[in-house]
């Protein structure tokens, strides 16, 4: 208790923004570092690459968790069918911009400028959205979860069939690819545009230091996410400070009271529902479309889990919270591991094959060939990681890192005033 | 309990009307359909096709059969899932992955001892990848082995994660409880693939194959599917029936204070129904990879919603309800095949799932819990 209390106390006292910046710059300085100690002559560019990727997955996360903050945290809607309306949003932008004139064996689109497909994106999975809240907003919270993950399963089948791959839509050829997916005009060409037209010189500089064009582009989108986020944030705390984002917080508190004080709860947590699907249909096309090519493969139901990881281990309720928690998800339990079990290596022994083999070697107490098979499964290790910290942290610390700042529904303070012997401070 | 109280609301029931009704307008189409395909007749109307095509009545017994099969390894599953969500009230989202335990226990111990002598090495045995396909009839006395493993088994590993997990939780909400058990999922899931690797391996395949009235044929690792889950299932009611311990879960699944204070020991209850449950999950897990004849680490995952559809078919809590909501469930997933193209009849299977949590959460049969 007391070191979480004491990392605690010192988060709260800095103002958000700082706190943020603080986390994601930490984050970055973990990734240089270990980029100094492995990279040798070559170590600039390759802190470009992880800081840029772990920018990339910090803010497809963010958005992803603000979305959920606003639907569970804020609402008390467990909605465990991310995923879908991600595959939605990301769906239908690509089949909106994918070009007419499409590569042999792709499939066509209908050719519309970005802009209109992530717009177009956002509408589609907030109505979609809408349609499944609609009647399934009445269940208790587990079966609203059991219906999302089927929901989101159906999606995924669908745009995975191959009766939809290629068809004709009022005589206009568009698609969704099938198993193959489907390439389109992705933001992260933009962003290339971007860096390679305007940002020249600042390209010549970074290959003066020997940093690649490609990471360079990457850094820069991964830049312009948490542009995305930063305005998902100010939007989404515009909302929840707002009459609406008030009677939200009460709905989570106790719904039939706010019934009772007038409110059509059901209009407001369906408009909830809507605008959280929107946004994750803006990440599922930014994050998982990132190289302008999507399939169903990346809209598997585990993504809506690393999702819930991380708003848990930032704390529901609180968007600076889940921005921190998307920070320390992807950053620490997700990438990290996977970049140490690259680039450490024990000395010459090499990973055996299976676990039989390296077990084999304990026996005769050698522990290396166990330890190089542990290090060579890393990636597959980091997900227990996850579980592991997902359990300590619901059975421990439910209020994860700030959501003990959980805002009350009342827009006036009712702690009561610390008393002097502070006995029973705790709920 | 919740879902009784969700029977009475008014205004589910209002709303249950039109819902049924297009349910059974859909039912009706589909039957008329399937008669009409049976018959090999097409009914045309305005020029488009509008039911019939052809079906032969050996396909239709086949493909029965088969979601017969997979219904009754999935209810098997399911008893654990429903008897955990009426007792401790909450949905275990690790329970798929439970099931991929005990099958992956149960098949290395049927392997390796089917293996032994014939000089293949310990490593492949272990990692199911010998290339060797087991089945009942030549390797009768592995394949029992291995079913008691994987009972035996998956009880020790949901003993272990019970203490580990819930039991600190207790008192907890039932969603902090779901997470939890998110939680312990992905640890098992990336476990698995940690010891077993991520590939796939074909482990068993009939030995011997029957034809029953000239037109059904099973192979031998079918039958064994069949009886064994058959003699479980049977097991499971003589188990509630005739003993106090079927009382006490209903005790204990409608008000669980009541029962502490009536006397009942809850938590031994609650360990003895992970021990049921747990051991059932692994068993239809291993009897599912002896039908299909493949094993992966995240097949139980997969499966998950599947089970999940069976149990709230069924009506969470009811035994009864899950075996007969899987073999339901199994049947959809295997029909659903004559109406859609194949990669949409798992769609179906879900499907059936949220139109039955929308219009009947208490399930198909009224949400008595019989423990």
């Amino acid at each position: 208790m007391s070191t979480v209390d004491t990392i605690r106390g010192r988060l709260d006292a800095l103002p958000d923004v700082g706190l943020v910046v603080g986390f994601i710059g930490a984050i970055w300085a973990v990734m240089l570092v270990l980029a100094i100690a492995v990279g040798g002559a070559n170590w600039a560019n390759l802190a470009a690459g992880f800081v840029g990727s772990v920018t990339v997955l910090i803010g497809g996360y963010a958005i992803l968790a603000l979305a959920l903050n606003l639907q569970w945290g804020y609402t008390g809607l467990f909605n465990i069918g991310i995923a879908g309306f991600m595959a939605v949003g990301a769906y239908t932008t690509a089949i909106l911009t994918a070009p007419t004139d499409p590569a042999a064996g792709a499939v066509p689109g209908l050719g519309l400028p970005l802009w209109v497909g992530l717009i177009g994106g956002m509408v589609m999975a907030a109505i979609v959205g809408g349609l499944a809240a609609l009647p399934a907003l009445r269940l208790k919270a587990d079966y609203l979860a059991i219906v999302t993950v089927a929901f989101s399963e159906i999606i995924r089948l669908i745009v995975n069939w191959d009766g939809l791959a290629e068809v004709s839509l009022f005589g206009v050829p568009v698609g969704t690819g099938g198993a193959t997916g489907i390439s389109f005009k992705s933001a992260n060409d933009v962003a290339s545009t971007l860096i390679n037209g305007v940002g020249q010189p600042l390209v010549t500089a970074a290959e003066g230091v020997g940093v690649s064009g490609p990471n360079l582009a990457n850094l820069t989108y991964g830049i312009l996410l948490l542009l995305v986020v930063a305005a998902s944030y100010w939007v989404l705390a515009r909302i929840t400070d707002s009459p609406f984002g008030r009677v939200l917080k009460a709905i989570r508190e106790d719904e039939t009271v706010t019934q009772s004080l007038g409110k059509d709860t059901r209009l407001f947590k369906i408009k909830t529902f809507m605008i959280g699907c929107a946004l994750m249909g803006l990440a599922g096309v930014l994050f998982r479309g990132q190289a302008g090519y999507i399939s169903p493969q990346q809209f598997r139901p585990t993504i809506t889990f690393y999702v819930f990881a991380a708003l848990i281990i930032g704390g529901s309720g609180s968007n600076t919270g889940s921005i921190v928690g998307a920070a320390t998800f992807s950053g620490l339990l997700f990438y990290l591991p996977a970049r140490l079990g690259e680039n450490i290596s024990l000395g010459g022994t090499r990973a055996p094959g299976n676990i039989v083999d390296a077990v084999a070697g304990f026996a005769s107490l050698d522990p290396a060939p166990l330890l190089a098979y542990i290090i060579s499964n890393v990636s597959t290790l980091r997900f227990v990681l996850i579980g592991v910290v997902l359990i300590y942290i619901i059975q421990n610390q439910p209020d994860g890192l700030l959501g003990h700042r959980n805002e009350p529904a009342t827009s006036v303070s009712l702690d009561r005033p610390q008393s002097g012997s502070g006995g029973e401070t705790d709920e | 309990m919740g879902i009784a109280e969700f029977a009475r609301d008014g205004r589910v029931v209002v709303g249950e009307r039109p819902g049924a009704a297009v349910v059974a307008a859909v039912g009706g189409f589909l039957l008329l359909d399937l008669v009409a395909k049976l018959a090999g007749t097409t009914v045309f109307f305005v020029g488009t096709k509008l039911l019939g095509g052809s079906l032969t009545v050996s396909s239709l017994l086949s493909m029965v059969v088969d979601g017969l099969l997979v219904g009754l390894a999935v209810g098997l599953a399911g008893i654990g899932l429903s008897m955990t969500y009426s007792i401790l009230d909450f949905a275990n989202f690790a329970h798929g992955d439970t099931v991929t335990v005990g099958a992956f226990l149960g098949w290395v111990a049927a392997y390796i001892t089917a293996g032994l002598g014939t000089g293949a090495p310990i490593a492949e045995l272990f990692m199911l990848n010998s290339g060797r396909q087991l089945s009942t009839v030549s390797t009768l006395a592995p394949v029992l082995l291995g079913l008691v493993v994987a009972g035996v088994g998956s009880i020790g590993i949901v003993l272990l994660i019970d203490r580990l997990t819930y039991r600190p939780m207790r008192d907890t909400d039932n969603i902090s409880l779901l997470i939890a058990s998110i939680g312990v999922a992905l640890a098992l899931r990336y476990l698995i693939a940690f010891v077993f690797g991520t590939e796939t391996s074909g482990v068993a395949s009939g030995g011997l194959r029957v034809t029953v009235f000239s037109m059904i044929s099973v192979t031998d690792n079918e039958i064994t599917l069949l009886v064994v889950s058959v003699l479980l299932m049977l097991g499971v009611h003589l188990l509630l029936q005739r003993t106090k311990l079927g009382k006490a879960m209903r005790a204990m699944a409608d008000n669980e204070d009541l029962a502490r204070v009536t006397g009942i020991p809850t938590e031994r209850v609650i360990r003895l129904t992970w021990i049921l449950g747990g051991g059932l999950a692994g068993i239809g897990g291993y009897l599912l990879v002896l039908e299909s004849g493949t094993i992966s680490f995240n097949f139980g995952w997969i499966l998950l919603l599947l089970i999940f559809a069976a149990v709230i078919v069924g009506g969470i809590g009811s035994i009864y309800g899950a075996m007969a909501g899987g073999i339901l469930i199994g049947l959809v997933d295997s029909l659903a095949l004559i109406w859609l193209p194949s990669g949409l009849t798992r769609a179906s299977a879900f499907l059936v799932l949220i139109v039955v949590l929308l219009l009947r959460p208490s399930g198909i049969f009224g949400g008595v819990s019989t423990a």
